[in-house]
């Protein structure tokens, strides 16, 4: 049976879609220039026109769901609205078609965005210096842990630790273990926050920072940090802000002021540049002064009005990529901050707190709340009750929302939440969409009680029917066969 | 506000079912001594029509985006198709998530697979993950899955490869405690085969050569397969994806992985972001390899479906035994190169490298003819080393038309005066290169 369509299929012997014609210059003898030993035999890619190109990927772009289509409460990943002026701004050939070694004094529009960026963030981190190159939030941690660790390196202190609480996310323990180090976890007190007699037992003069996200992942500010901050800093270790939950509090409270010493921002998450199925995302880091040498390199500085990149950095890490960042995504999170302003990001997060308190509000009482409190962006429930009850998962429950039309929350995480649903509507859902999504959830769970089967069979009404994960792996079938 | 889609009296009700009677309530968690007091220090906003004139004053100092554009080194000038950039920009593609939710990600989940299939038949290999964040940041997860899989801690890595991909191998490297030893070039900008040998030993988990190499040469890759051979190392190989329309692929010269930049297929240069890494293996290091891949699979009616697979490997599920850190990658890239190649297909690739070829070979002929400027290696693909008197004062002129002569190597390599490193695409236009050899008076 047929299902999911590939370009492949398409493919007949002769068809063409782009041609370029005989070129303007003299013919090539091959076998001359390259060599008969290095010279390709054959080439298996499709043979398709232009119309089939374009029906093609048109169909596949109907089986997604994107923010476009509608609410996406996808929690930790800030799923929101992005912005159509700054995809047009972005696509000026002036940026498009700059290349990253051009003469920097014939760059200088990108160079003063560039440079006004690492401003901003500056400000609105606390921050002093920070770099755009890291690529996402992941390449931001680890950009984050190296340099931490070539600080260390540079005062001769011999640490080998860093500690994540159990509640955060799994790029910390693996960004930790990619820098050579290793990992403490510590607990979650019961109020979903991190216990601060368990970290006082664990920091000592081998530890070298602890990874903290604040708000943390089941939406709880750590209200403690100024204690966690004087606690990892009286032994001599450092603190690192995830800044994967930014959202909940620009221009309210800064890491920086909180006592971090190194943060990494989501540009694809707090500053609503597109995800893009996955990527590009982009993940500059931030650092207090005294660790301004360490920073990849370069990074733009501004002598009278030029601005140029400074390569003169002999303490540096070095690089985590080749050129600067992912420039494109800058832009686009610049012209969002431009647009916003101070009190305008202040907005943002207040709204995105206030949705979240609203949703949690609507549909608490069909679920188990692990903390019942306030929470700040997002926040967490259980779907142990229904479990118990009659076997329904958080798992039937997401795929029961597709079929409502809405994209799931984040499920099973975090992993200290047992069949944890992970809700952040963030601020660009008005109440008309947390009120039908909480009436859908409540729908959801009348059909929960009343005809349990039915959810294990979810979604009904997509592309296809629910995907075996099972045999995938198993039989991993990677790619197509012979074209 | 801009983006807040709340109306004034909704923004009521909603605290009122909160039982709050302003917003700050929401934040009474957060301690006084850490909120911050006044506004942020930023500009004031903008509306959209003052933005836009701010941006295009910005864009109008980008004066090197509009010269004829013979720069390379690791970002090339190709064409992008408008079809391309009309299918990436649908919203329901760059608007969407990572598709962990496999029905209603189809689109981007079943573009994916053809990514992995036609990477997977470009470069010779098996498997293909879902992309890494560029060349260099691919080439170093390699160096790292390599020594995984060798169980040793040392690379060797030539010296021919593009100087910033090696420094961010070292920096990889440093993370992880790794040794990585780089290889000497030749005068004739070729890796120097016999010093990769005898630094090669026991310890040694890989071999790293780029092909073509920084330098645009093609290198002798039979020797790289072979040194590896005798040293029991791993072979990765970085790759120009364009070049593999008339070069033959990394697979068929014995190499365990091959990675590279995938921005010249469908990818605007952008100032040198966001591109994409890609990654291609042998199938036995699957389970070894860093990001996210697709699979085949049939949903419940037994049609067929495609999902993220092998999530085992991964940080969300295995956290620090994950085989990389990497969490968000460069998918809409991934998605523009896989409907660059679908576009493209066996013909226009082949096209695009053939003309790329040419053009650099007119302009080798050309300087070779005139005798006033030296080509140091003409065995290349699309790029090629050039050696002219008086280069500075050349290459401002060159700029005073309006052209981009190439890249000063001694922007990498000190040593390497008054020489350019020269790139052709299928772009450039006879008339263009000829302007460009009358700058370097050559013609």
């Amino acid at each position: 049976m047929k299902g999911t369509p590939l370009i492949f299929e398409r493919s007949v012997p002769g068809k063409e879609g782009f041609r370029l014609y005989a070129p303007d210059v003299p013919g090539v003898n091959l076998s001359e220039t390259i060599g008969g030993g290095l010279l390709r035999q054959n080439l298996d890619l499709p043979e398709v026109s232009e119309v089939d190109v374009v029906r093609h990927y048109t169909k596949l772009s109907k089986m997604n769901f994107g923010v476009d289509d509608g609410f996406y409460p996808l929690g930790s990943c800030t799923m929101k609205y992005n912005p159509k002026i700054n995809e047009e701004i972005t696509a000026y050939p002036a940026f498009t078609e700059l290349h990253p070694y051009a003469p920097e004094e014939l760059a200088q529009g990108t160079l003063r965005f560039m440079y006004e960026m690492q401003r901003f963030l500056c400000e609105i981190t606390g921050m002093d210096y920070f770099t755009l190159q890291p690529a996402a939030g992941a390449h931001g941690e680890l950009t984050g842990i190296l340099i931490i660790k070539k600080f260390l390196e540079a005062a001769g202190q011999k640490r080998s630790r860093i500690i994540v609480p159990d509640s955060s996310h799994g790029t910390n323990p693996a960004t930790a273990k990619e820098s050579g180090f290793e990992i403490v976890k510590v607990k979650s007190g019961m109020n979903g926050l991190v216990d601060l007699e368990e970290l006082k037992k664990n920091v000592d003069e081998n530890v070298a920072a602890l990874m903290l996200t604040n708000p943390n992942t089941l939406g709880l500010f750590e209200k403690d940090i100024p204690e966690i901050s004087h606690i990892l800093h009286e032994k001599g270790a450092l603190l690192y802000y995830d800044g994967a939950n930014l959202n909940a509090i620009m221009g309210i409270a800064r890491p920086g002021d909180m006592g971090f010493d190194v943060v990494h921002v989501n540009l694809h998450k707090t500053f609503s540049t597109p995800h893009g199925g996955g990527g590009p995302g982009a993940g500059p880091v931030g650092v207090k002064a005294f660790l301004r040498d360490f920073l990849p390199k370069p990074i733009v500085e501004k002598e009278g009005d030029t601005y140029f990149l400074d390569y003169n950095m002999p303490r540096s890490i070095g690089r985590v990529k080749a050129f600067y960042g992912n420039i494109g995504v800058v832009l686009k999170a610049y012209a969002y901050i431009r647009s916003l302003g101070a009190r305008g990001l202040r907005e943002v997060s207040e709204m995105a707190v206030l949705n979240a308190n609203y949703l949690k509000k609507k549909i608490q009482d069909l679920f188990e709340v692990p903390v019942d409190t306030i929470c700040k962006h997002e926040f967490v429930v259980s779907a142990g009750n229904w479990k118990k009850k009659n076997g329904v998962r958080a798992l039937d429950i997401a795929k029961r929302l597709l079929d409502y039309g809405f994209h799931p929350p984040t499920i099973y995480f975090p992993l200290i939440v047992e069949e944890a649903l992970m809700m952040e509507p963030t601020e660009t859902e008005g109440k008309e969409a947390l009120d039908a999504f909480a009436d859908s959830l409540m729908r959801i769970c009348d059909e929960a009680q009343e005809n349990p089967d039915l959810m294990q069979n979810t979604p009904h009404h997509m592309p296809v029917k629910r995907v075996d994960e099972v045999k995938a792996a198993r039989e991993m079938k990677l790619k197509a066969g012979q074209l | 506000m801009r983006y807040i889609p709340h109306a004034p009296f909704q923004v009521e009700e909603m605290m009122k079912t909160l039982g709050i009677s302003g917003i700050d309530d929401l934040f009474a968690d957060i301690p006084e001594e850490v909120r911050l007091k006044g506004d942020l220090n930023l500009p004031p906003p903008l509306n959209e029509i003052e933005l836009k004139r701010e941006i295009l004053s910005m864009a109008g100092d980008n004066k090197a985006s509009t010269y004829i554009n013979f720069m390379g080194a690791g970002a090339y000038d190709h064409y992008v198709p408008a079809v391309v950039k009309a299918l990436v920009g649908r919203s329901e593609f760059y608007t969407s998530y990572t598709p962990y939710q496999p029905e209603r990600s189809q689109g981007t989940l079943a573009a994916i697979f053809e990514y992995q299939t036609m990477m997977a038949n470009l470069t010779g290999l098996d498997v293909v993950n879902a992309s890494v964040y560029d060349g260099a940041s691919s080439l170093s997860e390699a160096v790292l899955m390599a020594c995984d899989i060798k169980r040793k801690d040392k690379v060797v890595i030539s010296g021919a490869v593009h100087p910033e991909y090696v420094e961010t191998a070292r920096t990889y490297g440093f993370g992880y405690n790794k040794d990585i030893a780089v290889v000497p070039y030749t005068e004739s900008l070729e890796t120097n085969w016999d010093k990769m040998a005898s630094m090669a030993g026991g310890d040694t988990a890989a071999l790293v050569v780029s092909m073509p190499n920084f330098f645009g040469v093609l290198e002798d890759v039979k020797r790289a397969e072979k040194i590896a051979k005798e040293k029991d190392a791993m072979l990765i190989v970085a790759v120009n994806p364009i070049s593999l329309g008339l070069v033959v692929p990394p697979g068929e010269y014995g190499a365990d992985i091959a990675v590279g930049e995938g921005q010249p297929l469908g990818n605007a240069l952008n100032f040198g972001g966001p591109y994409l890494g890609f990654m291609a293996a042998r199938s036995e290091y699957v389970r070894r390899m860093p990001g996210r891949i697709v699979g085949e699979t049939v949903d419940a009616d037994g049609k067929r479906a495609f999902v993220l697979t092998l999530q085992a490997r991964e940080q969300h599920i295995r956290r620090e035994k994950a085989t990389s850190n990497i969490c968000s990658n460069e998918a809409l890239n991934a998605l523009a190169a896989t409907i660059y190649m679908a576009y493209l297909g066996r013909r226009g690739l082949k096209d695009v490298a053939y003309h790329s070829h040419s053009k650099a070979r007119y302009f080798i002929d050309e300087v070779n003819k005139s005798g006033q400027a030296r080509i140091v290696n003409d065995r290349v693909f699309n790029e090629v080393v050039v050696e002219v008197e008086n280069l500075e004062e050349k290459y401002q002129e060159a700029l005073y038309r309006k052209i981009l002569p190439g890249i000063k190597l001694s922007r990498f390599f000190p040593e390497q005066k008054n020489r350019l490193l020269v790139a052709f695409t299928e772009k450039r236009s006879r008339q263009e290169i000829d302007s460009l050899l009358k700058v370097l008076g050559v013609k």
